[in-house]
């Protein structure tokens, strides 16, 4: 079975002489959820915005299932099943929770629109209840959730994650966590890039630990938060 | 005092209004001021006035007056074809011009360029029709009394009707549609709107198409009610940013709003203290509407 997402070897960065991405490579398969661990500065966020068609690739390649999706516009990553939530201003707080699906919907046929967004607000049935709420007005754990929302409008192969946790309570983190283990259920390959370790490898299949922009260790979920060299090496001890 | 001020002020701040929007409109799509915005109107009452000609020489009866009106079918027939006429110069100035220093070039370097090009575009103007004015029509027509010392002309009620029509169709195009909400995703967060699936070129163009179309209506307008000449949009620059601002920058109903606002308080000037004062009325009024609002009527603190 060919991998849902397959990254190989990707150079990419805003300057071609500094790249930040130096060499990453990761593969995804369906329902299954990758977390991208690092110290800061990795390169972990630039990764997946690369991955999006949002930070330049220099080289290397971007396979979402049999396609080449290699510096694709990220309008068009879309379009081809890849969905992208950033860490922050990840919704358009002008606009009402409803427009916002409605817009993330606009590149379905007019005819799937409606019937997509009555599943999503099945999915998220306190979305369902601030519909008309200018989607600034949400609490932190609200956004994040009408965010995911957006990006799971167009019902993507894969779903990438920029620290979906960043600002968010310990209760709300578990949260949005569980939606994304519900989101895997749904057969959705999900990349993680998160700070919080603990959190992400809990529901983590595999983990990824990336340094100087390219991966340094990479195994299960279970065996990365048992291996003391890559706790105290590249989590910062976060397991205390 | 009679409130025939109030009749002048709305119709001057409805041509104003319609302009501004087109000013706010890339504003806050491209991120910067657009200084040959005023060309756009000048250009589209020429366009106007060019289908009119045409179609009066070609089809009998194109000119004569629509009932109480000072102008014929050939008119209104002249302005939807120079509405997407005046839209396509702005796209082919977007083409020639901006599109190529875009996300290259400073802003301050954009609106230089927009500086240069309505100087061009005006100064085009000047060389193919003279400096001469000249009049979509020449009717003569009776105002209407409406009470409390107002009198209009029929010509000034209809211009009225269609702002009211052209800001209601873009309010829904830009509430209800698919691209309206582009276009406010865009003016929002340009990065997340890409990652949203929104093609920004395509909402950039449209803008454009849209912010000519409604330059040209006001220049019908101004036509219309004043005279048509190749400064005609320069002289509206002013108004037309002071609008813009005073709504706050970005917002539609804030242009619309400070078009109106700016259009009552020149009037009001003209009657009061003098038609030389208007403009310096205008902006006495901008100056302290922002000092309690920096933002504008209807603008969002950044």
């Amino acid at each position: 079975m060919s991998a849902a997402l397959a990254v190989t070897d990707l150079v990419a960065g805003y300057d071609p002489g500094v790249p930040i991405v130096n060499g990453a490579s990761l593969t995804v398969a369906a329902g299954e959820i990758v977390a991208v661990l690092g110290p800061n500065g990795a390169g972990k966020s630039t990764l997946i915005k690369a991955i999006a068609g949002v930070t330049p690739v220099q080289s290397g390649s971007v396979f979402l299932g049999e396609e080449d999706i290699t510096r694709l516009p990220a309008h068009r990553m879309v379009r081809h099943g890849l969905a992208f939530v950033p860490q922050t201003e990840n919704i358009f707080t002008g606009l009402s929770v409803e427009d916002n699906l409605l817009l993330a919907a606009g590149i379905l046929k007019p005819t799937e629109r409606a019937g997509r967004i009555a599943e999503i607000y099945r999915f998220f049935p306190d979305l369902a209840r601030q519909r008309r709420l200018a989607a600034g007005r949400l609490s932190g754990g609200q956004r994040q959730m009408a965010a995911i929302a957006r990006a799971l409008i167009v019902a993507p192969r894969v779903l990438m994650l920029d620290e979906p946790s960043a600002g968010l309570s310990p209760k709300l983190v578990e949260g949005v966590f569980a939606r994304l283990a519900e989101i895997r259920a749904h057969g959705v390959a999900i990349v993680l890039v998160e700070q919080n370790a603990r959190a992400a490898l809990a529901i983590a299949d595999r983990g990824l630990i990336l340094v100087e922009g390219r991966e340094r260790h990479e195994g299960r979920a279970s065996e990365l938060w048992g291996d003391p060299r890559v706790a105290e090496l590249y989590l910062g001890g976060v397991r205390a | 005092m009679n409130l025939q001020f109030l009749a002048d002020g709305i119709l001057t701040g409805a041509m104003i209004g319609l302009g501004a929007i087109g000013v706010t409109l890339t504003y806050s799509i491209l991120r910067f001021a657009n200084f040959a915005h005023g060309e756009f109107i000048a250009w589209g009452a020429y366009l106007a006035l060019g289908v009119a000609s045409a179609s009066g020489w070609l089809v009998a009866g194109a000119a004569i007056p629509i009932g109480p009106l000072s102008f014929g079918w050939g008119l209104v027939l002249a302005l939807l074809i120079a509405m997407p006429l005046t839209g396509l110069l702005a796209l082919a100035l977007d083409w020639a011009l901006f599109a190529r220093l875009r996300d290259k070039a400073s802003s301050i370097t954009v609106v230089m360029a927009s500086f240069g090009a309505s100087m061009a575009l005006r100064n085009l103007l000047e060389f193919l029709f003279t400096s001469r004015p000249a009049y979509f029509s020449r009717e003569l027509q009776i105002a209407i009394r409406l009470g409390w010392g107002v009198r209009v002309t029929a010509d000034q009620l209809a211009l009225v009707a269609l702002t009211a029509i052209l800001v209601i169709s873009l309010n829904l195009v830009l509430s209800r549609t698919q691209i309206g909400r582009s276009m406010r995703a865009v003016s929002e967060n340009r990065a997340l709107a890409r990652v949203a699936g929104v093609d920004v070129d395509h909402v950039v163009r449209v803008t454009w198409l849209i912010g000519g179309a409604l330059a040209c209506a006001s220049g019908v307008m101004i036509g219309l009610v004043v005279q048509i000449r190749p400064f005609m949009g320069f002289d509206m620059l002013l108004p037309l940013f002071a609008a813009a601002i005073l709504g706050g920058i970005g917002s539609i109903p804030g242009a619309l709003m400070g078009g109106l606002v700016v259009g009552i308080a020149e009037a009001l000037s003209a009657a009061t203290v003098g038609a030389e004062w208007r403009a310096a009325a205008a902006f006495v009024l901008l100056i302290g509407i922002l000092l309690i609002r920096p933002a504008g009527l209807f603008g969002a603190r950044e």
